[in-house]
């Protein structure tokens, strides 16, 4: 063997890592992530977290970096794939608390990955400002853990603003009580669902349709056709990313006639109005977003030109919000992490969302709740406290 | 029972190895601490994982099943009964599934045991999930005030647990049955040895073990989802890594338990956007370059030294 190229390749490496080593030395503020890359929620951090993600730093650091007691400090990301698995997170957020000496470390992706890191963040006194953890456990989680905080809203909530939509519709006149109501058979499909049906027994709806499917169903069709042979005014699903598309799908094959159609999760996704086209037009779903206001705009033509991707209409701009958040409490308090919790329960925060302030339960009070693809955009139809909701349609055909 | 003077320094040895272990959350709560339950968890996997599949040679993709069952039962009865308790609680349940799938399937020999076991872990959570789905939101969400040092402690007391089961099967009458049964099933039956019996009982082993793993570690990941708990990359991982070590001794699967994870961890934290692709790499390696793994390459390496000795 010929060890020339191999000494030049050790000692280009050697010198690469010292010069970074070096790099990392001078003023920064080291930031973590941890989210999936690889995994069966990867699909959606890849849309929703990342994108974001990149895009803060980059547009912190080209502004100079942020101002830490009179000095402007760069921010040097480190990243992990937790490849979806809660140990995985476990270890990459110990890693990155004990290894890295990362100031900060942004939340995980989704409610159980979260869940599993929220023991770490306690112990290492990280705010953790959770974005995809939706869960009606908030004063017992905020109790347990008291750095962690909430902001996309309660699943009962989520779950009661549907009905709240589908009630004022039929008050208008605009469809009758029956509906047909689904869910996966996993865990925020089912607390959905839970949440959900004496709700909708107690607006007096009559639920004339109920199943389940397991996560991963390839064939939706009996689903939509049962829903169909009960003839709904509408139609429920409390569904995750694949079966979102795949009832979409079927609706379409079937020609499902109803006056109000939701999908639950992913609906907001650009992916879900890019595959469906003018077919998505009145598809309701969960999240939503102003989509006209100036500061959105300006933060989705943002995140397409630096990731070359649209930002979603639900969770991608909250979990921007999360950053402005964490950027503002920084610069107002500088990098002692105590210092920044105790300021994220006081403060407000001007966010592209608006403002947000967390409530005695760690939780941010204001947020979209219901939206809806109108004209090609999915648009806020419903929310707690948050500007610029607009009219329901009603769900005209499938063309 | 009689043991003799190398049985009682090796047991002398196991207890110190095992006394020493426990002393690491006095020295770190952190990192090392975190790597430490990684490798206390597989150590309990791989070990009663290769006490079946060593001497029998069946190899077993039920881990994630009795796992995600083990999760389960400390999701759902941690509000009302004491932590201890669902981790018997868990054992025998994983014991009792063991036995019912063992009679079913331990007839079946070779791949057909191997598929069963890969759909386990499926039939189980698709069960649970329908029980959940039926019943509304129970068990999902698990807030103990068990930290890392106790989950540490626990997984380490399982594992001295598994080692002392192994090192008595390996002396009982159930061990040198097995042995007869890996080495040749028909010869077994022929010297009237109840083979299935056997393969059953021994087959319960990895099944608590691996219910009990579950059920310790259901705090750690506070919130209980049927996708993270019954994860079938488990099955794989504590297959590779008994591999690693060597299935063919008792001591063998740490072997590889301790390297492989190391390795795990060298690759996520270098590799954050190759993760899978490196350890997909690592995987066939081992299996190219390893076959018997370290205990089969530690015997290579004596017999080479001996030959040399001899010549």
């Amino acid at each position: 063997m010929n060890r020339r190229p191999f000494l030049k390749l050790v000692s280009a490496l050697t010198i690469a890592s010292a010069l970074a080593a070096s790099a990392a030395t001078a003023e920064t503020i080291r930031i973590g992530a941890v989210a999936p890359k690889t995994g069966p929620l990867a699909g959606g951090a890849t849309v929703t977290q990342w994108p974001s993600i990149y895009l803060w730093v980059e547009q912190v650091n080209a502004a100079g970096g942020l101002t830490v007691d009179g000095e402007q400090m760069m921010i040097e990301l480190i990243e992990y794939d937790d490849q979806t698995n809660p140990g995985e997170t476990i270890k990459a957020v110990q890693r990155l608390a004990t290894q890295d000496d990362a100031h900060f470390i942004i939340a995980p992706y989704g409610t159980g990955l979260n869940l599993a890191a929220a023991p770490l963040f306690d112990r290492y006194g990280y705010p953790q400002i959770a974005v995809s953890a939706i869960t009606d456990q908030q004063p017992e989680l905020s109790a347990q853990f008291p750095n962690m905080f909430f902001t996309l809203g309660t699943t009962t909530a989520l779950a009661a603003d549907v009905v709240k939509v589908l009630t004022d519709m039929r008050d208008a006149g605009q469809m009758g009580d029956r509906v047909a109501m689904v869910n996966v058979a996993d865990a925020f499909g089912i607390e959905l669902a839970t949440a959900a049906k004496p709700l909708f027994e107690e607006a007096g709806f009559e639920l004339v349709y109920e199943t389940s499917y397991p996560l991963g169903t390839q064939d939706l069709s009996p689903v939509i056709k049962g829903a169909a042979a009960a003839e709904p005014d509408a139609f429920v699903a409390w569904s995750y990313p694949p079966d979102t598309f795949g009832l979409t799908e079927q609706a379409m094959i079937e020609n499902l006639d109803v006056k109000a159609f939701y999908t639950a999760v992913a609906t907001p996704f650009p992916g879900y109005g890019a595959r469906f086209g003018a077919a998505a037009e009145g598809v309701l779903g969960a999240g939503g977003v102003n989509p006209d206001s100036p500061a959105f705009m300006e933060y989705a033509a943002a995140h397409e030109e630096v990731t070359g991707e649209k930002p979603d209409y639900w969770a991608s701009a909250t979990t921007y919000a999360s950053l402005e958040i964490l950027a503002q409490a920084i610069e107002a308090v500088g990098l002692d992490r105590a210092a920044v919790t105790a300021h994220l329960r006081e403060s407000t925060y001007e966010t592209i969302l608006g403002p947000i302030s967390f409530d005695e339960n760690n939780s941010n009070p204001d947020f979209w709740t219901v939206g809806q693809w109108q004209g090609g955009v999915f648009k806020g139809v419903a929310s707690r406290g948050r500007d610029g909701t607009v009219p329901v349609i009603l769900k005209e055909g499938w063309e | 029972m009689s043991l003799t003077a190398t049985d009682i320094r090796n047991l002398c040895l196991a207890s110190l190895v095992f006394a020493i272990c426990a002393l690491l959350p006095l020295g770190d709560q952190g990192y090392w601490l975190g790597l430490g339950v990684t490798i206390a968890m597989f150590t309990a996997l791989a070990t009663s994982w290769a006490l079946f599949s060593g001497p029998t040679h069946y190899i077993s993709l039920a881990t994630a099943a009795f796992f995600g069952v083990g999760t389960y039962v400390t999701g759902l009865g941690i509000d009302t009964l004491p932590f201890w308790s669902l981790v018997g609680l868990a054992g025998v349940i994983g014991a009792v599934l063991a036995a019912l799938v063992g009679l079913a399937t331990l007839r079946l020999s070779g791949v057909y045991f191997v598929i069963f076991t890969l759909g386990l872990a499926e039939l189980v959570r698709q069960v649970i999930t329908w029980v959940q789905n039926n019943s509304g939101q129970k068990g999902l969400y698990v807030l103990t005030d068990l930290d890392e040092a106790g989950i540490y402690w626990w997984l380490l007391g399982l594992s001295a647990a598994v080692f002392l089961t192994g090192w008595l099967i390996g002396r009982s009458r159930l061990g040198f049955a097995l042995r007869i049964i890996g080495d040749d099933e028909t010869v077994a039956a022929h010297s009237g040895i109840n083979t299935a019996r056997a393969k059953v009982l021994l087959f319960m082993v990895p099944g608590a073990v691996a219910a009990m793993t579950g059920a310790i570690l259901a705090p750690r990941y506070v919130y209980i989802e049927p996708s993270l708990a019954f994860a079938p990359i488990l099955s794989f991982q504590v297959v590779i890594m008994a591999l690693l070590g060597g299935a063919s001794r008792l001591w063998g699967p740490v072997l590889g338990v301790i390297p492989f994870t190391f390795l795990l961890e060298a690759v996520s934290s270098n590799f954050p956007n190759q993760t899978t692709l490196v350890i997909g790499v690592a995987f066939l390696v081992i299996v190219y370059l390893l076959p018997g793994g370290f205990v089969g390459l530690m015997g290579r390496i004596n017999r080479h030294l001996n030959t040399r000795e001899g010549a």
